[in-house]
């Protein structure tokens, strides 16, 4: 029996078969859904022995359909339009040029990353509603808003690779993981990405997400609050996942062409690498900061630069990299405050931790600096 | 069956007796606080009587139509006087009773020394949707 996850193997490329043949990319993706939720009522009794043959032809049945009925007849004519203007669909067998489509750069992040899950990911609105805590009827509008902004747009194998690793990056590090996990969920359509495309960013981003989500057992404690870095019971980390993503970035790092996702991979690699917090390569992960800086040349990189400064110089000097930064960044208090304690600066450093509470963006992270703020407080002699 | 909300507040509730703020307890107490909470939004999913909980964070801005061809306007953060919400819960239950019960359950969330913070909390109802029957 097929599991959920090899099902949703197929999806796009059905839905690239369908366009081959001549379908609209927003009636196509329709028509694959439709024919999923056929499957599982199909297949428990009779599972087919080419499943992808089966969604190929029920889809394209299910498509006949949609394309017959009124309500895609206007789609159908945008698409005969779009047809007479551009030339026959090349040909392939991989599902890269769908990568492309769901990303874009016409459409908004969120709708990106809606219309990726669905079409490129396999899963249902409601799954990608739930994974977002928005309602099953705001989430079916962003996907059809988003089929609409790509309407007339052909699949087109020279899309923008650095476009569609930023789409996988956001559905990695945002939306809450409920029946379904994001983050596996990225991995997974990362991992895909990286054996079409050959590109060393794409392997960059599947090492920083591998050896990010490597240290996830370890990140709550059994409470659900949240465990920094710096406290993290090693041990549980998953080392088959910190090998594998090493392995990718050493290969990725040595074509030399670097970028900011292979950069970020890095400083994860050092960390992922030290047996415990003491032994950690602060020097090395000072330099990969510097190439991300580089690269980006974010604030937020600044600041979590200043964090290792802190680690490498020590907490004055981490301290003294807070000055070029703005106050009302993301975090920001939250480091002056942890850098204030490394620097025997108790009561500051409380207030400091309190302050960056206000601040926080999410519960996980409030609840923690305020146990920061009352460790300190409460220990004060 | 009525919705209600119990309002949480950062200021403009009344400060029950002996209050001590949160960054003074210590880690452990912050800790059964919050598990408090988490047990108890669990609890009214499982009798089916949850609705939605969210907290917000304390820094917010006024806005208003700031005329034709013109962009909004916005003002605050207002710092001492505004009342200010720091989350909810809505929950629906069968009676004003039931709901008076539930946040008092609720503000008995454990705070210093493990002593219930007996936190004001205010319940609103919801206006619901017209009943079929009405005369």
């Amino acid at each position: 029996m097929i599991t959920d996850e090899q099902l949703r193997d197929l999806v796009p490329a059905v839905i690239s078969i369908l366009c081959r043949r001549g379908a609209d990319f927003a009636t196509a993706e329709d028509a694959v859904q439709e024919a999923l939720v056929e499957s599982i009522t199909a297949w428990a009794s009779d599972p087919p022995r080419d499943p992808k043959g089966w969604l190929v032809t029920v889809a394209w049945r299910k498509f006949l359909d949609l394309a017959r009925s009124d309500a895609a007849r206007a789609r159908r004519e945008e698409r005969s339009e779009s047809l007479a203007e551009g030339g026959p669909v090349p040909a392939s067998e991989d599902t890269l040029e769908l990568y492309f489509l769901c990303a874009h750069p016409a459409l908004s992040p969120s709708s990106a990353v809606a219309l990726t899950l669905r079409a490129v990911g396999g899963l249902t609105t409601r799954q990608i509603a739930e994974a977002y805590l928005v309602p099953e009827p705001t989430m079916a509008q962003r996907i059809s808003r988003a089929k609409r902004t790509l309407a007339g747009k052909r699949l087109n194998r020279n899309g923008d690779v650095a476009s569609v690793l930023r789409v996988l990056y956001l559905v990695f590090n945002e939306g809450y993981s409920g029946d379904v996990d994001l983050a596996a969920e990225a991995i997974r359509l990362t991992r895909q990405l990286r054996v079409m495309t050959d590109h060393a960013e794409a392997a960059g981003l599947l090492a920083l997400m591998l050896l990010h989500h490597a240290r996830r057992p370890a990140r709550f404690a059994s409470d659900g609050s949240l465990v920094p870095l710096a406290d993290q019971d090693r041990s549980r980390w998953d080392t088959t996942a910190i090998g594998e993503g090493i392995a990718i970035l050493q290969t990725a790092l040595a074509r030399d062409e670097l970028g900011e996702f292979q950069a970020q991979a890095a400083i994860a690699a050092l960390h992922a690498d030290a047996p415990c917090v003491e032994e950690t390569d602060w020097m090395q992960i000072v330099e990969w900061y510097d190439e991300l800086v580089r690269f980006t040349d974010s604030p937020v990189v600044r600041l979590n630069r200043a964090v290792a400064v802190g680690e490498a110089d020590g907490p004055l000097a981490g301290l003294a990299e807070l000055v070029h930064l703005d106050e009302s960044l993301p975090r920001y208090f939250a480091v002056e405050a942890h850098l204030r304690e490394r620097a025997g600066e108790r009561r500051a450093a409380a207030a400091l931790y309190a302050r960056a509470a206000a601040a926080a963006s999410n519960t996980a992270e409030r609840d923690h600096l305020t146990r920061q703020a009352a460790r300190l407080n409460s220990s004060r002699p | 069956m009525t919705k209600y909300l119990m309002l949480k507040h950062y200021r403009g509730a009344p400060v029950p007796e002996g209050f001590v703020p949160m960054d003074q307890w210590t880690p452990e107490e912050v800790s059964a606080h919050m598990q408090y909470m988490s047990d108890f939004a669990t609890k009214l999913q499982e009798t089916g009587e949850f609705v939605d909980a969210q907290a917000l964070s304390p820094e917010g801005t006024f806005v208003a139509y700031g005329g034709e061809g013109k962009p909004p306007v916005t003002d605050g953060p207002f710092p001492e006087t505004k009342d200010l919400i720091a989350g909810w819960m809505a929950i629906d239950v069968d009676s004003y009773e039931r709901a008076v019960e539930l946040a008092g359950e609720l503000s008995a969330a454990p705070g210093k020394g493990g002593k219930p913070i007996h936190e004001w909390l205010e319940l609103r109802p919801f206006l619901e949707a017209p009943p079929t029957v009405t005369d």
